[in-house]
């Protein structure tokens, strides 16, 4: 079976983000008084032969290449991939 | 001393860096190609800066996966002298050669031009040449140059007297002012100024040739005493 991966990636909480921060600021301008912090990151979807292990390789394919443990965190979640 | 000057797709300091080494200089120097599989040849390792692999899911990420890094890890390991110079910085701390992390600049932009750094560290084989908190010039260019590291690899850094160049006045929010650092063993800098592009006195500031000078000269130290 086909598996489809979602990784988000952000920076860690603590690691000053200045996109997340424009962001966020820029909503404040245009009025939405409710925002209080924006944080910016990226989500790689991934199609994925199922096998033994997948959420174990996942973490390690994460932090082995898709993100940078000393700046970011990540999640994944793993879901049935849509046959097309 | 024969220079290898390292080519990623996406290079772009190359050529200087191998104008520096081979036409200023007068060192030996190849531009060599990142599928190449001879560094062994080679008796110091220059990682340009640029944009490999199109600076792709992080500055330096790509091309930390590469066979050519596995390569220079070995002849890193073996003592050799290696510096990586911008995103020559940043693949060394993707591949794990530096500790911390390079991010995007505090204020968000790409900045290009000249920095004053104290060297805070003159006891390098990189840095041997220049005196214990002396500024010099050097040019900045680049839009992830924000080191960050935590506050444990911070005091190791501290410790180990590992911070080698600081910024007199930071551009970037990089922690500590940090602008180069040493592994442990002290044979491998990575710094985000560009002593490459300061050789010359015409182009700005020629502060940088000492650089290259020292690691030349403590070769030759080395291999006459060995």
């Amino acid at each position: 079976m086909m598996k489809k991966v979602t990784v988000y990636i952000t920076l860690k909480q603590g690691v000053l983000d200045p996109e997340g921060k424009a962001i966020g600021e820029s909503l404040n301008a245009l009025g939405y008084q409710e925002i209080v912090d924006a944080r910016v990151g990226k989500f790689i979807e991934l199609q994925v032969d199922e096998g033994p292990n997948l959420e174990e390789r996942m973490n390690e394919m994460c932090d082995r290449l898709l993100a940078n443990p000393i700046i970011e965190d990540y999640r994944f979640q793993v879901e049935e991939a849509v046959q097309s | 001393m024969k220079f290898a000057v390292i080519v990623f797709p996406g290079s772009n300091c190359d050529r200087d860096m191998y104008h520096a080494v081979k036409d200023v200089l007068g060192a030996e120097a190849d531009l060599v190609w990142y599928q190449s599989s001879n560094l062994k040849e080679y008796d110091g390792i220059l990682l340009p800066g640029g944009f490999s692999y199109g600076d792709y899911l992080r500055s330096g990420a790509v091309a930390a996966t590469s066979d050519m890094m596995k390569q220079i890890k070995e002849q890193a390991k073996a003592g050799k002298p290696v510096l990586g110079v911008c995103n020559g910085f940043q693949i060394l701390t993707e591949s794990g050669l530096l500790p911390g992390a390079l991010m995007r600049n505090k204020n968000l932009s790409f900045m290009c031009h000249q920095e004053n750094l104290i060297v805070e560290n003159n006891e390098t084989l990189f840095t041997s040449g220049y005196e214990k908190g002396e500024v010099v010039k050097f040019p900045i260019a680049h839009g992830e140059g924000n080191y960050f590291c935590d506050e444990k690899t911070l005091n190791e850094l501290k410790t180990n007297n590992q911070i080698v160049f600081t910024y007199q006045s930071n551009p970037n929010g990089s922690t500590h002012d940090i602008a180069g650092i040493v592994n442990k063993e002290g044979n491998v800098l990575g710094m985000m100024p560009h002593p490459e592009r300061a050789v010359e006195k015409l182009l700005g500031s020629d502060d940088g040739l000492r650089l290259f000078q020292s690691v030349i000269q403590n070769w030759r130290n080395s291999y006459v005493t060995n």
